[in-house]
């Protein structure tokens, strides 16, 4: 059966390619914000069509691997788990993308100060690790690591929340700017949405490796 | 309610300890897989509910297995009775040189039943039972031969049916036919569910996922796993299992 390996093997190296690009689409985006950085953020926006046509192409192999070898046990788990994870990915992707549009728009020179106020720099860097510690917890084939994300996303969510209160500060002493601060907000949405993408993530993985189901059990507790 | 039951069984051919302390219990209407490379033991476990090993000189059983809580193996029992409620199919069609009509009959009339009002009405309904009534009803004084093999395993299917048993043990029962052959006989496994319980032995993993309720895994004369086939086949406890029924055995 080496070749059904080989097979399996390389469906999960197309999805570790995926989170290469993602990777790096979202640390772009994260440059084109906070160094504004607009070349970088039109770059970002390009490279979208690439994440799309990864989605497609892992969700086509995912869907011949069943209809050709139709896995169980073990493999099923893995080819079950990189759908929903290539799913994921590719929703991460059109959030760098949606924060590179946002880079793009904002002209705001008052926007700077806030930014730095709300730590939307801290929010990025913590997501940007939780997206690498799910990658190497796949690659590595090894949950007791990855289940500390899970602590991580704790603190993203309370970071999110930390913002909200002071954009809506900004908003009470800038009634003006409250347009450009809800999109600030969205934006941070998008970066607290990414931490729970990558939390679930490292359910689907451990879902592969130790066949046990996290969602909505309160097991990450 | 346990049909079927396997207590501390050993069983050798002469020297060969083909079956090494089976533990198991099969309840009512269920449909049991047994899975497992070749030689592991699954057959001879399955033969072992109608007796069908009793045959083979120099074979030796310990333990005991039960059908309905008694003890087939016991001096009282009758054999012939006991293949009267524990029926076998096994993997290549074997209808006899006989009409179809005569091949159903054929268990009836060997168990003295003459009322041939019964034995018409018997064959029809194994007959639909089997899935092949509309098949052959126009043709039912014809050769068993004249039948595909599909149709052939079906109309040995109703045969089983025939003399009314509780248990059905089936020997890689659509191992020689094609497809749509195949999902016929699974067809009937399943509805069949209702009224028998049901053992099959397969090689078909997908075969064993697909109509049983509950799959026992066999190597090397052991009962390695017996669970819930959904569990077995999206996450076996044992890694012999795994292997197996990946494709990575060996």
């Amino acid at each position: 059966m080496k070749h059904l390996e080989d097979e399996l093997l390389a469906l999960r190296d197309e999805v570790l390619n995926m989170w290469d690009l993602v990777y790096s689409q979202l640390e772009k985006a994260k440059s084109a914000l906070l160094e504004n950085n607009k070349e970088l953020a039109y770059e970002v926006i390009s490279r979208e069509k690439r994440v799309n046509a990864f989605e497609l192409m892992i969700d086509s192999d995912c869907e011949n691997h069943i209809a050709l070898y139709s896995p169980v046990a073990i493999d099923l788990r893995l080819v079950l788990s990189l759908l929903k994870i290539n799913s994921m990915l590719e929703r991460i992707g059109d959030f760098a993308e949606g924060i590179a549009r946002f880079a793009i728009d904002t002209n705001n020179p008052r926007y700077e100060n806030l930014i730095k106020d709300i730590q939307v720099e801290k929010l990025f860097d913590a997501v940007l690790g939780m997206l690498q510690d799910a990658r190497i917890a796949l690659e590595n084939e090894d949950t007791k690591d990855a289940v500390r994300l899970f602590s991580q996303d704790d603190m993203v969510d309370d970071l999110y929340k930390q913002s909200l209160i002071k954009i809506a500060e900004f908003i009470k002493e800038n009634p003006d700017c409250a347009l450009d601060c809800i999109y600030l907000a969205i934006l941070d949405r998008k970066l607290e949405r990414i931490g729970d993408y990558c939390n679930n993530i490292v359910e689907e993985i451990v879902f592969y490796i130790d066949a046990k189901v996290m969602k909505h059990c309160g097991l990450k507790k | 309610m346990i049909k079927l039951e396997a207590k501390g069984v050993d069983f050798y051919y002469s020297d060969f300890h083909a079956l090494k302390n089976i533990n198991m219990q099969i309840e009512s209407n269920t449909v049991v897989a047994f899975i497992g490379p070749s030689g592991c033991g699954k057959s001879t476990f399955l033969r072992l509910f109608n007796r069908m090993n009793d045959l083979i000189d120099g074979t030796r059983l310990t333990g005991q297995c039960l059908v309905d809580g008694k003890d087939i193996y016991d001096k009282n029992v009758y054999v012939d009775e006991l293949r009267t409620k524990v029926g076998m199919v096994f993997q290549k069609p074997n209808p006899f040189p006989k009409s179809i009509y005569e091949n159903v009959a054929y268990g009836l009339r060997v168990n003295g039943v003459k009322d041939e009002k019964l034995i018409a009405q018997r064959i029809e309904e194994s007959l639909r039972s089997a899935a092949l009534w509309d098949e052959v009803k126009d043709k039912l004084k014809k050769s068993a031969f004249e039948l595909s093999g599909g149709q052939q395993q079906r109309l040995c299917i109703a045969r089983a049916l025939a003399i009314s048993p509780s248990v059905l043990l089936m020997d890689e029962p659509a191992s020689a036919l094609d497809p749509i052959s195949t999902s016929k006989i699974e067809e009937l496994i399943y509805s069949l569910k209702k009224n028998y319980t049901i053992v099959i032995v397969t090689h078909n993993m997908q075969q064993a996922a697909r109509v049983s309720d509950k799959t026992g895994f066999f190597l090397l004369g052991e009962l390695i796993e017996y669970n819930d086939t959904k569990k077995i086949f999206l996450n076996p406890d044992k890694e012999a299992t795994q292997n197996y029924i990946t494709g990575r055995f060996g």
